[in-house]
């Protein structure tokens, strides 16, 4: 195998592994549209990164954190809902994003990479931040796990037994915030949350506890990672899209399985 | 003389420009039942929210017993239907809580059957009841219940009362509740508090349930009600129907003894 293949396989497959437990957190919490909102924030990020002249992975991590934290102000502040919030804050932080690379004309970037990934472009160089990245999230989710899940399940009652709430969601965006990071250069900012929500709700019929969603979430993700590949060097298409177009697949396959009772 | 667990004093709390508790005085000790008592929007949530530390008071003094372990029954659970969650995995999310100790607490409030049942599919008394075993495996020195009885029938009501106290007797902890039939928490609780943004009156709930400010509130209805189980000295006419004695009374088919 070529060498770009063999690091868009191991990129694939550790995103993989790391977006199924988190992504059933998204599912669990509703936080769908959330992850989608950071997502396109991303691309603002990318800008900024090269303003500054700071490596892409930070500024995105930056740059969805200071999201994350408008956010939470607004939601505080006025009283319009999160839905609407969201919505604005995607399309706009999208445009910005867009805007502000437009007037780097001296920079050529390739723009429809960061939409939709480059999977085949990864680098040993960024493979090693993805490694790096993926590793500090399964290390902090491994744990963070239990209050993590007391807090989805009823946040006052953990609050009582003593979890520390207000710090838990603030990890766990950031959290997200790493992953999108790291999920940028595979399936691109437009088709982050996919990989976070199609695997862990195709899991989600066939597990009895969340340990089960969460590693069935990991094993379907790094299953459509090997499927979307596969399609993309056989059938040349674009790698992101046709890992998103494998998971989905995978998702409706479930439906056909007999679920357990 | 027992151990106070909570003192409130001169509890004051805004939201907004709005004051939901004034002057609100409140104490548990160990080993008794306090039932918090009041109409809708009186602030009785709030007064437990600042107990159990959820919310801060405005002003006025909170004092808890250092070290003090709560137990939190909350008054209702809204698991989303994609976590699959068993009862067993629901109760281990408390720190320490092993298979035994689970069983155990799930064995003293009635509900050990439900073990590996999800808790998305279970009733809403069955639920009560899990979520009191909850409660329990933090070994908690104060019970704090927010309607414990919510959702449930009343028979279910009185025997989810009776739980509540044989768990007092058990494990010697003082119990706040929150609840509004005084009526059916009568024989199961040592004081009464009545709330509406302050304290009305409080004390034993024979006491309460004739006292001048607890009838203002509620209508002489619900306090005769809560005599009732005493008393039955009303008339029937030939239907069946109460007839009230005092002839102005506004609502003639519904029981009274005002007449007492």
């Amino acid at each position: 195998m070529p060498e770009f293949l063999v690091n868009a396989l191991i990129a694939g497959l550790v995103l993989a592994l790391v977006a199924g437990p988190l992504g059933s957190f998204v599912v669990w919490r509703r936080m769908a549209y959330f992850g989608d909102t950071l997502s396109h924030a991303a691309l603002f990020g990318v800008a900024l990164g090269l303003l500054l002249d700071i490596s892409p992975m930070l500024a995105v991590t930056l740059g969805c954190v200071l999201l994350a934290v408008v956010l939470v102000l607004l939601q505080q502040r006025q009283p319009l809902a999160s839905d609407t919030l969201l919505g604005i804050l995607a399309h706009s932080t999208l445009s910005l994003g867009l805007v502000t690379l437009s007037f780097m004309r001296e920079i050529r970037i390739d723009l429809m990479g960061y939409l939709f990934g480059d999977l085949l472009a990864v680098t040993s160089d960024d493979l090693l931040w993805m490694l790096g990245g993926s590793l500090l999230v399964l290390v902090l989710l491994l744990y963070l796990w239990r209050p993590l899940l007391a807090i989805t399940v009823h946040e006052e009652l953990a609050r009582v037994e003593g979890v520390p709430v207000v710090a838990v969601r603030l990890a766990f965006m950031l959290l997200i915030a790493v992953v999108i990071a790291v999920a940028m250069k595979i399936v691109g900012v437009l088709l982050i949350t996919s990989l976070l929500i199609i695997p862990a709700a195709a899991a989600q019929r066939h597990a009895r506890t969340p340990e089960q969603m969460a590693l069935g979430a990991s094993l379907l993700g790094m299953l459509a990672v090997c499927v979307g590949l596969a399609l993309s060097w056989f059938a040349d298409t674009p790698a992101g899209p046709s890992i998103v177009v494998s998971a989905a697949a995978l998702f409706l396959l479930g439906f056909m399985w007999p679920k357990p009772d | 003389m027992t151990e106070t667990l909570v003192r409130l004093h001169d509890v004051q709390m805004r939201f907004a420009q709005q004051a939901v508790l004034v002057d609100a005085q409140l104490e548990v000790h160990q080993g008794e039942i306090v039932t918090l008592i009041g109409p809708n929007g009186a602030g009785k949530t709030t007064l437990v929210r600042i107990v159990l530390g959820l919310l801060k008071a405005t002003s006025g003094q909170v004092w808890r017993k250092p070290g003090l372990r709560i137990g939190y029954m909350p008054q209702k659970l809204h698991v989303e239907a994609t976590l699959p969650l068993t009862v067993e995995r629901f109760l281990r999310l408390v720190p320490q809580a092993d298979h035994q100790t689970i069983t155990q607490a799930l064995r003293d409030t009635g509900a050990a059957h439900l073990l590996a049942s999800p808790v998305q599919k279970i009733s809403g008394g069955e639920l009560q009841r899990v979520l009191l075993a909850r409660a329990l495996l933090r070994q908690p020195q104060l019970l704090v219940l927010d309607e414990p009885v919510q959702g449930v029938d009343v028979s279910g009501q009185i025997e989810l009362y009776q739980l509540i106290t044989r768990i007092r007797n058990q494990y010697g902890c003082g119990v706040l509740m929150i609840s509004h039939d005084l009526h059916l928490v009568m024989n199961t609780t040592d004081r009464v508090v009545c709330l509406n943004h302050h304290i009305c009156c409080s004390g034993h709930p024979a006491q309460v349930s004739t006292d001048p400010a607890f009838v203002a509130l509620f209508g002489a209805e619900t306090a005769g009600l809560a005599l009732y189980r005493h008393q039955h000295d009303h008339r029937h006419d030939m239907q069946g129907h109460i007839v009230p004695s005092i002839p102005c009374c506004p609502t003639p088919h519904k029981e009274s003894n005002q007449d007492a």
